[in-house]
């Protein structure tokens, strides 16, 4: 099979390609990756940690003595994006945990991205150095000054080649304009601005400039004792840079035209799926809101995650999702103890892949699920150490709810709650994703015959 | 609970889950609960009440946002601080508990029990090679 846009038919078999990071079980928490991002062209994979720092994985280039091994991704670049900061003003402590990273598209030889914690987003340039200059009349090659009295001749500093460089610089800084946790950064598709949302606002704002952004959404109430929503996620259309989505806690979507008005509080479309009132319980709002909303490479769906579903919509019908896939319904008799333990505030990421084919998302016991919106098939598979063998085939798991458990099946109480998996990456036009496992990441390829 | 007029939620009525052999289990398992005139989340709901009887009439409402929105809050007072730092030579303080980031009550915090709020200096164990 060749590797391409492809649907999850019975031929799709994951396997193993690359496992990163320790083994050690007692893990410090910032090894815990927030984000995985893969860039426009899938060439560099990017995660995010809850100790503030950033790794840059790059796809080697496929040699052609190993046609059976596709490019593998090692480390490119590593920096510290976000230090943990404390906000003496408000007694707040400021995690330095990165919540996303987006890539920009790539206009030159260097690579920019957009990272954030709860305060600020900073835009990194990541760019290689392969020369350097020789020669210098003032400075020796160590680079102490030279006496001016010794220097008798000029030269012209000339460039050499030199062991490559990779390095990573901070060129614009964001800071101060968000009361509240950013949960959300979305680069335009004018790739001239960008927006960052959190819980009660949404900002938007020009690359070239730091000190002042643009509040296109405020759904601050005058007293704050009216709140009943926060906003979950927001991103802008792929293709319409007028148009952008945010979701609610309340399991609420808000299509927004920047056209319509300066401040974006009335929506243009607004999506809610009626519940019936006599299935309402105490964790109803709390299964429903939003983790996650993601546009279709298309721009004709958006993809939102709640607790215990992924829903696809199309953007010309706000009354009810399109489609509704099942993540782990079986939780549904767990939400008390799920409740005590915090897991039902677990944010769970969605992804597509680049044909808008087939949608992916995590869950509990390092399990992840995907979705093939064509044939309706689905597969639980298993980001575990135990199928860490080179190419190994991933196995299909199974979870049994009811009495008799079959032997390769796991019975919902032995599913493991610390091991979430709440962020995956699709790469944008092959079948190669990325699961973050607590602090491992996991890379997977489809079977190439 | 009378299936007919049921009204579609998200967990029922989506043909997908027929192909999905875990949603058979479970939509069967939901059915026999439903005989009994019990939803499962209903169930659960009323396991919770049974455990917190105080807990708020409001579904999932302000308090949870508001505790989101409140995330991060440290409280220091530094009058208390220099005053503990004082006292500290002549008797000994109560010591935090075992949950040293709860400063409330009696407990004055010293520099000890403040969390380090170092910066990660050190590389990432995901740059440091891989593990295959």
């Amino acid at each position: 099979m060749i590797p391409g846009l492809g649907a999850l038919t019975q031929d799709t078999l994951w396997c193993f390609s690359q496992l990163k990071g320790t083994v050690e079980i007692g893990a410090t928490e910032a090894d815990i990756i927030s984000t995985v991002e893969f860039n426009h062209t899938g060439e560099l994979l990017a995660t995010g940690d809850k100790g503030g720092r950033v790794v840059i994985f790059q796809r080697e280039q496929e040699s052609k003595n190993q046609v059976h091994r596709r490019g593998e991704y090692n480390v490119y670049s590593t920096f510290q994006s976000h230090e943990p900061e404390f906000d003496y003003l408000k007694s707040l402590e400021i995690e330095e945990k990165i919540n996303k990273i987006r890539w920009l598209p790539q206009q030159n030889a260097a690579y920019f991205l957009l990272s954030t914690n709860d305060k600020t987003v900073k835009l990194w340039k990541v760019s290689e150095r392969d020369k350097r200059p020789e020669g210098y009349n003032l400075k020796d090659e160590e680079g102490r000054l030279r006496d001016p009295a010794t220097i008798t001749t000029l030269r012209v500093p000339v460039l050499r080649p030199m062991d490559l460089m990779v390095e990573a610089t901070p060129r614009r800084v964001f800071a101060n304009a968000h009361t509240y946790h950013i949960n959300s950064i979305s680069v335009n598709s004018d790739y001239e601005t960008y927006m960052s949302a959190d819980d009660l606002r949404i900002n938007l704002w020009n690359f070239e400039i730091t000190n002042q952004s643009f509040n296109i959404v405020d759904i601050k109430p005058a007293n704050m004792e009216e709140l009943t929503e926060v906003i979950t996620a927001a991103e802008f259309h792929p293709h319409h840079c007028n148009t952008f989505v945010y979701s609610s806690s309340k399991g609420t979507i808000r299509l927004c035209d920047m056209r319509a008005s300066a401040l974006c509080d009335r929506h243009t479309k607004f999506f809610e799926e009626p519940e019936d009132p006599s299935n309402r319980s105490f964790f109803s709002e709390i299964i429903s809101s939003i983790s996650d909303v993601k546009f279709s490479h298309s721009g004709r769906c958006i993809m939102t995650r709640d607790y215990l579903t992924v829903k696809v919509w199309d953007l010309n019908m706000e009354n009810r999702p399109v489609e509704t896939y099942q993540v782990h319904d079986y939780l549904r008799s767990k939400l008390c103890s799920l409740y005590e333990n915090d897991c039902i505030f677990d944010k769970f990421e969605c992804v597509w892949n680049g044909s808008d084919s087939v949608i992916m998302t995590g869950s509990y016991n390092n399990f992840f699920r995907m979705f093939d919106r064509n044939t309706k098939r689905d597969v639980t598979l298993e980001a575990s150490r135990e199928n860490s063998k080179p190419r190994a085939i991933l196995k299909p798991r199974k979870v049994c709810v009811g009495g008799k458990r079959r032997k390769d099946e796991i019975s919902v109480d032995s599913l493991d709650f610390s091991k979430k998996i709440l962020h995956t990456a699709w790469h944008p036009s092959e079948n190669i994703i990325a699961v973050a496992a607590t602090n491992n990441l996991y890379i997977f390829q489809d079977k190439v015959n | 609970m009378d299936r007919a007029t049921h009204c579609p939620g998200p967990s029922m009525s989506q043909k997908q889950e027929e192909e999905n052999p875990t949603e058979e289990t479970g939509e069967e398992k939901q059915d026999t609960q439903e005989k009994e005139g019990v939803l499962p989340e209903k169930a659960e709901e009323a396991k919770l009440k049974a455990k917190y009887p105080s807990l708020g009439q409001k579904p999932g409402g302000s308090d949870f946002l508001m505790k989101r929105l409140q995330k991060g809050q440290k409280y220091f007072d530094s009058g208390d601080y220099n005053m503990a730092k004082a006292k500290m030579k002549n008797k000994q303080l109560p010591s935090a508990g075992p949950d040293k980031n709860l400063v409330t009550g009696d407990h004055i915090p010293t520099p000890q029990d403040l969390p380090q709020r170092k910066s990660s200096l050190v590389t990432s164990k995901l740059a440091g090679g891989q593990v295959e």
